[in-house]
């Protein structure tokens, strides 16, 4: 990294440069990466506490995940809020209360894009725009590094006080490694390429995974598809929308609220799902080999409802893959015609080194409060969540404490140098009352009522009197 | 706990696990000729009162001065729907969601107990601005002082019947009886349990997004006695803005003109100019 101020400039604003690029200086300004419900809640923020901020965003328009136009866009003709309206909401732009308990997805990228208007957040966004590389400069400001979106035209490499990557987690599909799958003569997809029920209609469909979006997969496959298989690894509780006549959600929240010890809300669950959704071992799904509160719950009323109408065979686990057809665990050979994996999405920074974020082999990193890297107090990852309710409210809160965080440090140095030390020494807490099931999907898993715990602290302690 | 200092608490289980019901809520509106840019002002009625006592003379007043301006009456008011079993929250949960529905971040104007509904409102809202119009926030001061100057409009309502608010103590004697009168009649009432809040109630958080706040009101109230409304506006860290002579309702008193003019002035000269 070399600062020459004495080389001559290329262009006026440049005054900077780094291994021989200009590099143009932002001052004070922060950079947010992405534009998506994250990116969005910190320019919010960022901008209510009075800093300055731009915006990188790869795609023509807001919404990240939740606009069905950007290619890397997982959402399905048919995606549903599986989190209710208000455990789903930005805390301080409640949606209309005229809205249904689980809004479509249409209506939440609507819901966006009136949030980035109505606080003004478009001018502050580069759209079309994509970071190529960020990378640490001088005093613990970051050189980010762009293009336009799809490698067209020059890379412009600006210098900012800090960065807050908010790059969704929820676009690189984690497609599982399976002997014999190049040989297979059907069709094979990730569950990111399903967009509408036509492309199952009428046809063998094998779906694989049981999370929220295999679930869905796998009911319109039921109600469309000629036969439609459904591959489970392992039992998992499926949790229905609505519970004693009320959004499920609400009434677990209740529940919790009573804060009684979590093997009695356990108990407590397990006997209210065998009372309401019944005993799932008699359609032939394995039973739940964790409880409830271990991983990231299934919501699907249908699911259930489709497999007693015989519409939906559950499977095991698929062992290989033949030229015609596929091979389970169990020896059964079933000859689907198209496969669909929803085997889920892995969080990807290409962006940044790896040790920035301190990620290991198996691509984690290394986050206190799943947010702030151990070694660079000025960059902060927002978003990088999967709680058990929306993740609205937390990325908020989120945004709410790097707004703080970046203020302390230049009003109150001696109070921010003591949160440093414990960024600095997190041994990597886990912010979930329950065992957390390890895998890859699972580490960033959060209990909501829990994270939000550790959050109140946190916003306490930076807070700063105006 | 003061306005400022308190905290804002980010586990929320009744509102998320008892969302306030959605009910039909009237809006009245009035447009600038041109935009110029400014905030859009939203205006919350009182107790008894509904949109309209702000569409008689502010809100076009505040349109003429380039202020989009709204006014929505809280449920079991006006034209809005009915709401027997209101709460407190309930009333600030329209203002918000009045408010979000905006095109842009607007500043909040409350008047009477709308004030104290604002104010809840702003815990959850990151308004533009505030303003606290004549505040009623509440209390056993302020009921005592009721009790005085309102026996007869006080005592039903300890045991559920309506507040009722005379027509000398909403408005001063420059405006004409009839006129007084058309007003009064028009009076509606809040929910039992509002009215119940109104003595006894969690103080609202602060603020969110750190708006400029602005206290109003008359030292000839009486409904808000002068030390009640020094108190309010102490637990913003600022000074009310006085307009003596004038009644508790300042928005339909003969001398409405004058507290508007200050407060878009007060707009235009911390957030416009």
């Amino acid at each position: 990294m070399s600062t020459h101020s004495e080389q001559e400039s290329l262009e006026p604003a440049a005054t900077l440069w780094r291994d021989g690029r200009p590099v143009y200086d932002r001052g004070d300004t922060i950079c947010v990466i992405g534009a998506g419900a994250s990116g969005l809640a910190a320019i919010k923020n960022l901008k209510e506490y009075g800093f300055g901020v731009d915006c990188y965003e790869r795609e023509t328009g807001v919404g990240g995940a939740w606009n069905w136009r950007h290619d890397r866009s997982p959402v399905y003709a048919s995606t549903h809020l599986v989190s209710s309206r208000p455990l789903t909401e930005f805390p301080d732009f409640p949606m209309p209360d005229t809205w249904p308990d689980y809004p479509h997805h249409s209506l939440l990228l609507s819901y966006l894009e009136r949030y980035a208007d109505h606080f003004d957040l478009r001018p502050h966004i580069w759209f079309g725009t994509e970071v190529v590389r960020v990378e640490p400069a001088d005093g613990e400001r970051w050189d980010v590094t762009t293009r336009s979106t799809g490698g067209y035209g020059a890379e412009r490499t600006s210098r900012y006080a800090a960065v807050v990557v908010a790059n969704g987690h929820n676009w690189a599909p984690k497609m599982p490694a399976y002997e014999g799958l190049d040989e297979f003569r059907g069709q094979v997809i990730h569950a990111s390429a399903y967009k509408d029920a036509t492309q199952v209609r009428g046809k063998r469909v094998l779906v694989v995974g049981a999370g929220n979006s295999g679930c869905d997969i796998a009911v319109e496959a039921g109600q469309q598809a000629a036969r439609c298989w459904h591959s489970i690894r392992r039992g998992y509780w499926y949790l229905p929308k609505y519970a004693f006549g009320r959004p499920a959600d609400q009434v677990g929240h209740a529940a919790a609220a009573l804060r009684l010890p979590l093997w009695l809300r356990q108990w407590l669950f397990h006997r209210a799902l065998k009372l309401t959704v019944g005993d799932l071992t008699r359609f032939g799904l394995p039973r739940p080999d964790h409880r409830v509160y271990e991983t990231h719950p299934i919501v699907n009323s249908q699911l259930v409802h489709y497999i007693g109408h015989g519409a939906i065979t559950p499977v095991p686990d698929v062992a290989r893959f033949t030229r015609t057809g596929v091979v389970l665990t169990d020896g059964r050979e079933i000859e689907p015609d198209l496969v669909v994996l929803a085997t889920g999405y892995l969080p990807r920074f290409e962006f940044l080194a790896p040790e920035i974020l301190g990620t290991d082999a198996a691509g984690r990193p290394s986050l206190h409060l799943n947010m702030f890297p151990r070694r660079h107090p000025t960059l902060a990852v927002a978003g990088l969540l999967q709680p058990d309710a929306g993740l609205f409210p937390l990325v908020h809160w989120q945004a709410v404490m790097i707004a703080r965080w970046l203020r302390l440090r230049e009003l109150a140095p001696e109070r921010a140098r003591s949160f440093a030390a414990r960024i600095a020494a997190d041994t990597g807490e886990r912010w979930n009352s329950a065992k957390v099931k390890e895998s890859t999907r699972h580490w960033f898993e959060v209990g909501h009522v829990e994270y939000l715990r550790a959050v109140q602290r946190t916003l306490d302690e930076l807070e700063v009197a105006a | 706990m003061s306005g400022r200092s308190g905290r804002t608490r980010i586990i929320r289980t009744p509102e998320w696990t008892r969302p306030v019901p959605a009910v039909r809520r009237e809006v009245l509106t009035a447009s600038p000729e041109a935009d110029e840019g400014k905030p859009p002002l939203l205006f919350v009625p009182g107790f008894g009162h509904g949109a309209w006592a702000f569409a008689e003379n502010w809100l076009d007043h505040a349109a003429s001065r380039a202020f989009p301006a709204y006014a929505v009456s809280l449920r079991g008011h006006g034209g809005s729907g009915a709401a027997p079993t209101a709460t407190l929250r309930a009333y600030a949960h329209d203002v918000v969601q009045v408010a979000v529905s905006l095109p842009r971040q607007a500043v909040l104007v409350g008047h009477g107990a709308g004030a104290l509904v604002v104010a809840y409102a702003l815990a959850r809202y990151p308004a533009r601005a505030g303003v606290l119009v004549a505040p009623v926030f509440g209390g056993w001061g302020t009921f005592g002082a009721a009790l005085r100057r309102n026996p007869a409009g006080t005592v039903p309502a300890v045991v559920g019947g309506a507040l009722r608010l005379r027509r000398r103590q909403l408005f001063s004697r420059e405006l004409p009886d009839a006129v007084a009168q058309t007003y009064t009649e028009r009076l509606g009432r809040a929910s039992t349990r509002a009215q119940w809040q109104l003595l006894i109630h969690r103080a609202p958080e602060p603020p969110v997004g750190k708006p400029p706040i602005l206290v109003v009101g008359s030292p000839d109230d009486r409904v808000v006695p002068a030390s009640a409304l020094t108190r309010t506006a102490r637990r913003y860290g600022v000074a009310p803005l006085l307009f003596p002579g004038m009644g508790h309702d300042l928005m339909l008193d003969a001398r409405w003109r004058e507290p508007i003019d200050a407060i878009l002035d007060w707009l235009d000269k911390d957030l416009v100019g």
